[in-house]
């Protein structure tokens, strides 16, 4: 089948949107930006089709009548037996990359020894890695970096004591491979994992003969990468044709169109940018401004207050919501900010209470570059990591209200997806139109 | 009789007050009545008053008022000021105002009063030019059309004529309050501890925003209750503030400059009322009289060429030794071009003076009052010791 | 990246610029005296009239900027207690000045004789010459050109300005160069500068042909230079403007777009612009590029105004010399009140058929700046054309975020595109 997709490339996540010729978001995926945007782009595009698979698993399993409120399980099963297949996949590869960088003078004489502490490090990784991908596992991450290091950590360190070995030798050959694995994009053959994944038992209780069929006959669907268009702030190191790219302005106007047509103005806070943007019935861009070159008030501005007051990011949001009385804080600047900070506190000023200001104070930008874009229409939709943050939707709404009435505002969960559900949207229309 | 506590409390309700309560119904008073908005620094405020309206100080919006659409119109390099006076203007607050004149303080201001034109055309907007040659023969007879103009467009705007009678009036009651205005400066270089700033400043600023007879009583008050009350005398240092003529610094930082160990002793805040530093001549040319005083004994300021190079920070120097300032604080505004460009060359002035000197950049909407209590602290320590 | 590629019209600018820094750095060996002018409202005709030579020094930040050498100026200046928040022209000029004031042919500037304060469209410039002075000590002759805050200009800041050149610049002229002056000489040059008006006009007016000949921000700036400078009034700035026009007209012929640096010409014109404000200097090729690479021509701008609103009729004018030069001083673009912008910007957008109004807001230039979002929003309204908004300096190279501009560039040209394809078709 034709499959159009849209992928956005930001300064912290990549992601990935695909789309079929009619305008149904068949999967997401998203990954860390990395310093390869290469890989970044190609890992969320594999991704996203992973989880066009599993889309079209559903549509194979839902007609089954017999499997009727089993669907969503067995598509979790299969899932994870998926991960964890190429989870073993991507191990194997680490352990061959660090049996290949044992190189240097420091090496010389101990590579036995060290290739046999690795092939024991690696022997026990894949043992316990069942246990990371059995139902219900709670999994910090889902990048490999961040699943293999704690535990090569743990082994590692195990294995080279007993092995008389000092252990940065090991993390040296570690930290070297782990680069080189990250950046480079899990092999292919889908299709032969998935049915490996199904083999794990996937249906459990003779409920894989009954799926295998559909199973089968969604794998045996070729997903054609139809077009593929760029988007992101990165999206110039895409490895696109110009005309496979689009602005993120474009995309995120006519993403939030998509989500909700409807809509007119759109607001995304990102990391390093604000954008205020317009667009018609139609999704099309009318008119957008973005925070001039002063980024005070972006969403980096949270994690330097957070960074300041160390606290986590996500843990913002909550405390301020806590506060009765915001205290006014004047300065969007992240140079200021800080000193602003200690001032209050110093003051006496109480924590929720200063980030109830800081929150408002980061919304009041963002009304002004509204403002500068003309204004809030109906309906309203806001999308990036801010709006995820409860503190800053609510001075949102309440703002709104105050500058511009009744507005319907959205928020979508997918929010992240805004701009490359729009760049799938523009594949689409470049072949279908 | 009111106490000082009492008057300041009055200025500093009118100060506070973004809605202009009390102008408002200072119009609401009688039919036909008008207002006229004012930026800094400096118009002639006989012309309105002798047109019957009343001149209004629009000084921005302070630390309180939070600014959305006027960010919506300035780059991030672009002072305070000129936004929150939009903000004033989209927010309604001065839908009852009639005119706004925009006096050549920097580009900023001026462009301001193009904006205002757009953004408000039916208040009658006035960019008002003040003459840089001051020559009596090129400046000067140059400056009086510009006061004709400025005099007929207030006949426009209220409907008739302003007698030559009606300016020597008005003129007599703001060489009063000049008069009045230079006491009080006067004494409170004299007792800075019965007279601290953070009231004088009230007390001036509130003086912008209301009709000048009114003031001229307010300021009689002031003194006679300043002068009866004994207050503890502390072991500050005297210092002249300078830089600090267009946006205002918020009332909490002059505040914590008191606090850190100073007392100002002059300073360039609303400048408008010490602008014309001599009597306006009631007799002859009214016209002329006020043209000729803006040539002759107006005060050196950023936003005035200054004419010969041995004259440039003169002004400063000359107002330190006369108020017996032991060292300046120059205060400037983030982005402000008039006093910025002329901060090296006044402190060279003050520097070849001997006088000591710091200078620091604020917004009319600065949060953070630690680094000025810091500097300033430091800056009264260091004149102690070498003293 | 490859050398400049270079019209004909170029080379011989380059020569006279050449020329005039040879004649001022050489002003101890001639006897000549050198005046420091700005340049909206100069007066070159009037210094010629007493062959004072004009040394600019916009034009000399604008210099130090192509060369990449501002930077290190404005640090300097910086360290002087200059402020990081004003003009970097000043800083430039001042920073400069500290480090030996080598002009660009590698000889130091001699000391001016005098400074002549053209006071147009631009506080700056008052406090500027105010810190030259004390620097230079010399005569320094302030001519105070008032703004045209309501819109137009009045008889009585014409005398105003009349009566100052009279009273104060030409004996202040006359003193330092010991040279009596002479009306009829001033005639002469100002029949000189209205022959070279006449086909700078004709040039710049060649943007409305599709595709345009010229590129009027980019290109423009070369355009301008001899009117705007020290050769407006000679007989060299004639010949350049009469090469200028055969090489102008050639394109129209072969229906060829303007040159671009990369010696190509840039006859794939997809957006036509109307541009605002300065241009950057540090960056100014790369800043170009960016246009052209995506089919972007300037059609019509406004910084090619600020010597002078030459296209809306105003010519020097040999039978009113020094009303004239009032007229012009004030008429400079700047010297406009921000509704007099907005009109002409918005006649631009229509008379040369553009797709929108690209500003590009100058972090120094606030005479250029304060008041240009709501200049946009106005002639987006009155248009319907959308507007774009990126931000530079003029010469401070930290001011310059090539990704930055380059993302909002790609950002308006791809919603040109889209709104040009029609709605309901998105892509």
């Amino acid at each position: 089948m034709r499959c159009f997709i849209g992928i956005d490339l930001g300064s912290t996540t990549t992601k990935a949107v695909v789309m079929d010729e009619n305008l149904q978001v068949l999967g997401r995926g998203i990954t860390n930006s990395r310093s390869n945007y290469d890989t970044a782009a190609a890992v969320s595009k594999q991704e996203a089709l992973i989880d066009t698979r599993l889309t079209l698993f559903r549509r194979g399993l839902d007609g089954i009548p017999s499997l009727a409120g089993q669907v969503d399980g067995i598509i979790a099963d299969l899932e994870r037996n998926f991960r964890h297949v190429q989870f073993v996949e991507q191990l194997d590869d680490l352990q061959q990359t660090c049996i290949g960088n044992i190189k240097g003078p420091r090496y010389v004489g101990r590579e036995k020894a060290v290739v046999e502490a690795l092939e024991e490090i690696f022997r026990r990784l894949q043992e316990s890695s069942g246990a990371l991908f059995v139902a219900g596992a709670k999994r910090k991450s889902d990048f490999f970096r961040d699943l293999a290091g704690a535990d090569f950590m743990q082994v590692g360190e195990t294995v080279a004591r007993d092995a008389g070995l000092p252990f940065d030798l090991i993390l040296n050959v570690y930290d070297k491979s782990i680069i080189e694995v990250e950046n480079r994009p899990p092999a292919g053959d889908m299709e032969g994992k998935f049915l490996r994944a199904l083999e794990k038992g996937a249906g459990g209780q003779g409920r894989a003969e009954m799926i295998i069929k559909p199973v089968q006959a969604a794998l045996a669907i070729p997903l054609d990468e139809t077009y593929v268009v760029g988007t992101g702030y990165g999206r110039v190191r895409l490895p696109f044709p110009k005309e496979h790219i689009r602005s993120e302005i474009l995309c995120h106007g006519l993403g939030a169109h998509m989500m909700f047509p409807e809509t007119r103005t759109i607001l995304d806070i990102g990391g390093q940018d604000t954008k205020g943007i317009q667009v018609d019935g139609a999704g099309i861009v009318e008119n957008f401004q973005m925070n001039d070159r002063c980024a005070a008030g972006c969403g980096r501005y949270l994690g330097y207050i957070a960074d300041e007051m160390n606290m986590g990011l996500h843990e913002l949001g909550p405390l301020a919501m806590k506060s009765t009385k915001a205290v006014r804080i004047n300065s969007t600047c992240t140079v200021f900010a800080g000193a602003e900070l200690r001032d209050r506190l110093a003051l006496g000023e109480k924590r929720e209470d200063i980030l109830a200001g800081l929150h408002r104070s980061i919304i009041l930008r963002a009304m002004s570059i509204l403002s500068r874009a003309g204004g809030v229409k109906d309906q309203f939709t806001f999308t990036g990591g801010v709006a995820k943050n409860e503190a800053a939707v609510r001075e949102l709404r309440k703002l709104i209200q105050e500058n511009y009435g009744d507005r319907t505002i959205n928020i979508s969960p997918d929010s992240i997806y805004t701009g490359a559900l729009g760049g799938a949207t523009f594949a689409v229309r470049a072949v279908v139109n | 009789m009111s106490s000082t506590a009492e008057i300041v409390a009055q200025c500093q309700a009118l100060y506070e007050d973004l809605d202009f309560t009390a102008a408002r119904a200072w119009k609401a008073a009688k039919p036909g009545r008008k207002v006229v908005g004012f930026l800094p620094v400096y118009v002639p405020l006989e012309i309105i008053h002798a047109a019957g309206c009343l001149p209004l100080g629009i000084f921005g919006g302070g630390d309180s008022l939070e600014v959305i659409h006027g960010d919506a119109y300035y780059q991030s390099y672009i002072c305070r000021i000129p936004r929150s006076t939009i903000e004033l203007g989209v927010t309604k607050r001065l839908d009852f105002v009639d005119g706004m004149l925009f006096p050549f303080v920097c580009d900023v201001i001026r462009n301001l009063s193009g904006i205002w034109k757009m953004m408000f055309p039916n208040v009658w907007t006035k960019f008002f030019d003040t003459p840089q040659n001051f020559d009596a023969t090129i400046g000067g007879s140059y400056y009086m059309k510009e006061l004709d103009e400025l005099r007929e467009g207030l006949e426009k705007l209220v409907g008739h004529k302003v007698t030559d009678d009606d300016l020597r009036r008005s003129i007599t009651l703001y060489n009063e309050n000049r008069r009045l205005v230079r006491e009080v400066y006067a004494f409170r270089a004299a007792k800075p501890w019965q007279a601290p700033t953070s009231e004088v400043y009230l007390l001036m600023r509130a003086g912008l925003m209301m009709d000048v007879a009114e003031h001229n009583q307010m300021l009689k008050d002031y003194m006679a209750a300043a002068d009866k009350e004994d207050r503890p005398k502390r072991d500050n240092v005297r210092v002249a503030i300078y830089g600090s003529f267009c946006e205002q610094p918020p009332l909490n930082l002059i505040k914590s400059i008191e606090m850190a160990g100073c007392y100002v002793v002059e300073d360039d805040y609303a400048l408008i009322n010490r602008f014309l530093m001599s009597d306006v001549p009631t007799e002859g040319n009214p016209i002329e009289g006020l043209a000729m005083t803006y040539i002759k004994a107006s005060v050196e300021t950023s936003c005035k060429y200054v004419p010969k190079e041995e004259d440039k920070g003169m002004y400063h120097v000359q107002r330190v030794r006369e108020t017996g300032a032991e060292g300046v604080i120059y205060a400037t505004p983030s982005f402000c071009d008039p006093a910025l460009l002329d901060r090296p060359m006044i402190c060279h002035r003050l520097t070849e003076a001997n006088i000591p000197y710091i200078a620091f950049k604020y917004a009319e909407n600065s949060g953070q009052m630690q680094p000025i209590r810091e500097q300033a602290g430091t800056f009264a320590d260091s004149i102690k010791l070498w003293s | 990246m490859s050398d400049v590629v270079k019209e004909k019209s170029m080379l011989m600018q380059k020569e006279m610029i050449a020329r005039n820094y040879e004649a001022i750095t050489s002003k101890h060996e001639t006897g000549r005296k050198v005046s420091s002018t700005f340049v909206p409202g100069n007066l070159n005709e009037l210094l010629m009239c007493f062959g004072i030579v004009n040394n600019l020094p916009e034009i000399n930040a604008i210099q130090s900027g192509m060369r990449k050498v501002s930077g290190n100026y404005i640090q300097e200046a910086e360290k002087r207690g200059h402020s990081e928040d004003v003009c970097t022209y000043v800083k430039a000029d001042i920073g400069q000045m500290s480090r030996g004031n080598i002009a660009p042919n590698g000889k130091p500037f001699p000391d001016p004789d005098v400074l002549l304060l053209s006071y147009t469209g631009c506080y700056t410039f008052m406090k500027w010459f105010e810190l030259l002075r004390e620097e230079y000590k010399c005569p320094t002759l302030m001519l105070h050109v008032p703004y045209q805050g309501d819109g137009h200009s009045t008889k009585t800041m014409r005398d105003y300005i009349v009566k100052q050149l009279k009273e104060v610049v030409i004996p202040g002229l006359e003193q330092v160069s010991g040279v009596k002056f002479d009306i009829d000489k001033l005639r002469e040059f100002l029949r000189n500068s209205a022959k070279a008006e006449d086909d700078l006009v004709w040039c710049l007016e060649q943007g409305k042909i599709k595709p345009s000949p010229i590129d009027a921000y980019f290109g423009g700036v070369y355009y301008i230079g001899p009117i705007f400078t020290a050769f407006r009034g000679t007989t060299d700035a004639i010949e350049y403007y009469k090469a200028l026009k055969a090489e102008v007209a050639e394109r129209i012929r072969l229906k060829q777009g303007p040159t671009t640096p990369d010696g190509t010409p840039f006859n794939d014109q997809k957006y036509r612009l109307v541009v605002e404000g300065p241009p950057n200097w540090t960056n100014f090729r790369e800043f170009w590029k960016m246009f052209y690479d995506e089919g972007a021509v300037v059609v019509a701008s406004s910084y090619t105004k600020v010597g002078g609103l030459y296209d809306q009729g105003f010519r020097h004018d040999a039978e009113n010399p020094l009303e004239s030069l009032a007229d012009y001083c004030l008429g400079c673009y700047t010297n406009l009140n921000l509704p007099s912008r907005v009109d002409l910007l918005t006649k631009y957008v229509e008379e040369y058929e553009a797709d929108g109004l690209l500003t590009n807001s100058i972090k120094s230039c606030n005479s250029f700046s304060a008041g240009q979002l709501m200049m946009m929003k106005e002639v987006e309204r009155r248009t319907g054309k959308p507007g774009a908004f990126v931000e530079s300096d003029l010469v401070d190279p930290r001011y310059f975020s090539a990704a930055n501009i380059k993302n909002r560039l790609e950002s308006y040209f791809q919603m040109i595109e889209q709104k040009r394809r029609g709605s309901g078709k998105a892509a």
